[in-house]
C-alpha cells in the first residue's frame, strides 16, 4: 500500500489518498495521469492491467487500486 | 474562395439536414449551425462597431463554441478560444495583449468573463437575435482573405503566452490540402480528441465542414477509461480520428482492442508528439487495413505542414517519419550557416515557406520577427519563412525525420511547452531564490529544481497551480540548498542534467 501511495502522489501529491474516493469521477486524475500510474504499477508490481480492470470502481481510491494490484497478484 | 465562412454556406446548402457536429448534451445540423452563425453575426456587428478585432470565447468544448467561433468570423472580427480551466493569473496575461474587442460566453461563466472585458456577450441570448441578412451580407462582403480568422495561444519563453495570428488564407489553404490528400469525404465522422484552444482541432473541425463530413466530441472522462471509449466509437460509427500519441496509448496500454474493436475506424491520423513504436505497432496490427497518417506542424503554419502515410510496423528504435511536405508549402532544412541541407542524416533546422505561414505574433512584434523572416536563400524579392526551431533530417527516401528541438520547448502529454514559461511562473513566487525546469524525456516528466525556504513541495505546487495550465505544472520538485549556477549567473543545466 505505501508503494502504491507513493506512486500516486508522484502525480497528484496534493490529494489525501487515506479519504480521497473519487480518484477518477471527480477526474483528480485526467487520462495522462491514468497512463503515468497504470504504467508504473505495471512495471513495480509486474502485473497485467487489461481495459476490464481499467473501470472507475477500480480506480477512485487507493483502496481500490490497492485490492486490484492484489487480485492481479494472485492470477 | 476568399473567407472560410463559404464552406458552411455550401455545407448547409448541399446537406442541410445532416448531422454536422455533436456531443453528449447539443446536435447540430449544418442548416442550424448556419441560423445560429447568423445570429451571432448580426449580434455583433449591430452591438460591437470594430472590425478584424479579437473576440474571446470563453465556452467548454461544445457544438455551440463553434457556432460562436463563426459569428465572430462573419462580423469580421476574428475568435480565441480560451480554455475555460486556464488559471486566472495567465488569462490576465493574455487578455493584457490581446486587449479583445468582447468576450462571449454562456451562463457557466458569465461571472468569470466580466472579470476579462466589459463587453460580455451571453451565448444563450445571441442565438434569439433576428437575423438581419443584409447587415451581415454588407459586412462580410467587405471582408478580405488575409484577414486573421482566428488566434490561438501557445507557451513563450518569457512567461507571456505568445498568440498565433491565422488567416482566412492559411486556413483554406491548409483544409483543402488536407481534405484532398488524406482523403476527407462526407461519409466520415471524426472523432474529435483534441480541445478547441489547440491547433491539433482544427483538423476534426474545418475537416468535417469542408466536405460536410460530421465531428463528435469524445466526452473528457472517455479517454480515462478505455472500454468506455471504444464503446464509444463503436456506437457512432467513427471512421477517423486525429489523436495525440498519448490518447492512442490508453488503448494500447490497457490492450483495449481484445475487448471491443471499432469496425467502421479506416484513417488513423496522429502528430503533435512523438510516436512511441510499441503503440503504434498495437494499433496497425488490429488495424491492417487502416490508412495510419502521421502528421507533423506547429501552430506557426497553421497546424500541419508534413505527412507521412505509415505502411509498415516499426521496430523498438526506429523513428517514425514525419514525411514530406503537403501541397502548395516547401518544407527545407538549413544548417547553422542558413546553407540548404539536401543530403541525407545532416541535421538541420525546419523552415517552411508558403500560405500556411501565419501572420505572426499578436501585439509582439519583436518576437514574430525574430521567426517570421526572410527567406535566407532568396536574397530578390520579399519572401517570408518561418523557422520551427525543430531539428530534423532526410532519411534515405528523402523522407523527413524528427531529432529535437534547438532550445527550451518541449513536447508533454501532446501539448506544447516553454520550460522558461514554467521557471519564470516559479521565480514569481515570494522567495523563491532559484528556479530551473528540465525535460526527463526517457520518463517524460517535467522536472522543477528550487531553491527556497520559503515552500514545501505541497506549497509549491499550489502557488504553480495559480498560474500554469495543469499539463504544464512539474511532475517532479527537486529542492536544492546549494544550486549549480554559471559564471553568468544562470543555472548550470549540464550539472542539474547529471542529476536526473
Amino acid at each position: 500500500m505505501d508503494r502504491i501511495i507513493e506512486i500516486l502522489k508522484s502525480v497528484h501529491p496534493e490529494v489525501d489518498y487515506e479519504t480521497e474516493t473519487g480518484l477518477i469521477d471527480k477526474r483528480i486524475f485526467d487520462s495522462f495521469d491514468v497512463v503515468t500510474v497504470v504504467g508504473e504499477l505495471m512495471d513495480e508490481f509486474d502485473i497485467e492491467i487489461t481495459a476490464e480492470h481499467m473501470v472507475p470502481e477500480n480506480f477512485n481510491s487507493a483502496k481500490a487500486i490497492a485490492e486490484l494490484v492484489e487480485n492481479l497478484e494472485e492470477e | 474562395m476568399n473567407n472560410i465562412l463559404e464552406f458552411l454556406f455550401e455545407s448547409a446548402k448541399a446537406a442541410p439536414e445532416k448531422t454536422a457536429y455533436f456531443d453528449e448534451q447539443t446536435s447540430y445540423t449544418y442548416e442550424r449551425m448556419l441560423k445560429d452563425v447568423k445570429a451571432i453575426g448580426t449580434k455583433l456587428i449591430g452591438r460591437l462597431n470594430v472590425k478584424c478585432r479579437p473576440i474571446i470565447i470563453y465556452m467548454d468544448k461544445s457544438p455551440k463554441a463553434l457556432a460562436a467561433f463563426w459569428g465572430c468570423v462573419y462580423s469580421r472580427n476574428f475568435y480565441v478560444p480560451l480554455d475555460t480551466a486556464m488559471p486566472e493569473m495567465r488569462i490576465r496575461l493574455i487578455v493584457e495583449n490581446l486587449k479583445p474587442a468582447a468576450v462571449i460566453t454562456d451562463m457557466t461563466y458569465y461571472d468569470l468573463a466580466r472579470k476579462y472585458s466589459a463587453n460580455v456577450f451571453l451565448f444563450e441570448e445571441m442565438v434569439e437575435t433576428p437575423i438581419d441578412e443584409q447587415l451581415l451580407k454588407a459586412r462580410f462582403d467587405t471582408a478580405l482573405d488575409t484577414d486573421p480568422v482566428y488566434v490561438l495561444y501557445t507557451s513563450g519563453s518569457t512567461g507571456v503566452p505568445k498568440g498565433v495570428v491565422v488567416s482566412h488564407r492559411s486556413l483554406i489553404d491548409y483544409m483543402t490540402a488536407f481534405v484532398g490528400e488524406i482523403g476527407i469525404t462526407e461519409s466520415d465522422v471524426i472523432a474529435n480528441q483534441a480541445p478547441f484552444y489547440f491547433d491539433a482541432s482544427l483538423i476534426d473541425i474545418y475537416c468535417a465542414l469542408a466536405v460536410h463530413a460530421t465531428m463528435c466530441i469524445v466526452p473528457i472522462d472517455h479517454f480515462s477509461v478505455p472500454l468506455r471509449l471504444l464503446e464509444f466509437l463503436e456506437k457512432h460509427e467513427v471512421t477517423t480520428i486525429r489523436w495525440v500519441p498519448s490518447a492512442m496509448k490508453m488503448v494500447s496500454m490497457f490492450k483495449g482492442f481484445a475487448s471491443i474493436r471499432p469496425k467502421q475506424l479506416r484513417k488513423i491520423i496522429f502528430g503533435a508528439e512523438s510516436m512511441p513504436v510499441k503503440v503504434y505497432d498495437y494499433w496497425k496490427e488490429n488495424y491492417p487495413e487502416a490508412t495510419f497518417v502521421q502528421i507533423y506542424g506547429p501552430t506557426e503554419i497553421t497546424g500541419v505542414c508534413t505527412y507521412h502515410v505509415v505502411d509498415r510496423l516499426y521496430d523498438e528504435g526506429e523513428t517514425i517519419p514525419i514525411g514530406k511536405a503537403f501541397r502548395n508549402t516547401e518544407v527545407f532544412l538549413l544548417d547553422e550557416d542558413d546553407r540548404l541541407i539536401s543530403r541525407a542524416d545532416t541535421v538541420g533546422e525546419i523552415c517552411v515557406k508558403g500560405s500556411c505561414l501565419a501572420l505572426g505574433y499578436y501585439n509582439a512584434r519583436e518576437k514574430s520577427d525574430e521567426v517570421f523572416v526572410q527567406n535566407p536563400l532568396n536574397p530578390y524579392y520579399s519572401e517570408k519563412i518561418y523557422r520551427t526551431g525543430d531539428l530534423a533530417k532526410y532519411n534515405e527516401d528523402h523522407d523527413l525525420v524528427f531529432v529535437s528541438r534547438k532550445d527550451f520547448q518541449i513536447k508533454h502529454m501532446g501539448h506544447r511547452i516553454e520550460l522558461g514559461e514554467i521557471e519564470t511562473a516559479a521565480m514569481a513566487l515570494p522567495n523563491m531564490k532559484n528556479a530551473c525546469c528540465l525535460y526527463d524525456g526517457g520518463k517524460d516528466k517535467i522536472v522543477l529544481f528550487y531553491e527556497t525556504d520559503a515552500y514545501d513541495e505541497a506549497a509549491l505546487l499550489e502557488a504553480l497551480k495559480r498560474r500554469l495550465q495543469r499539463y504544464m505544472i512539474p511532475n517532479v520538485f527537486n529542492r536544492l540548498d546549494d544550486f549549480p549556477m554559471l559564471r553568468n549567473g544562470k543555472a548550470d543545466r549540464v550539472a542539474l542534467k547529471e542529476m536526473l
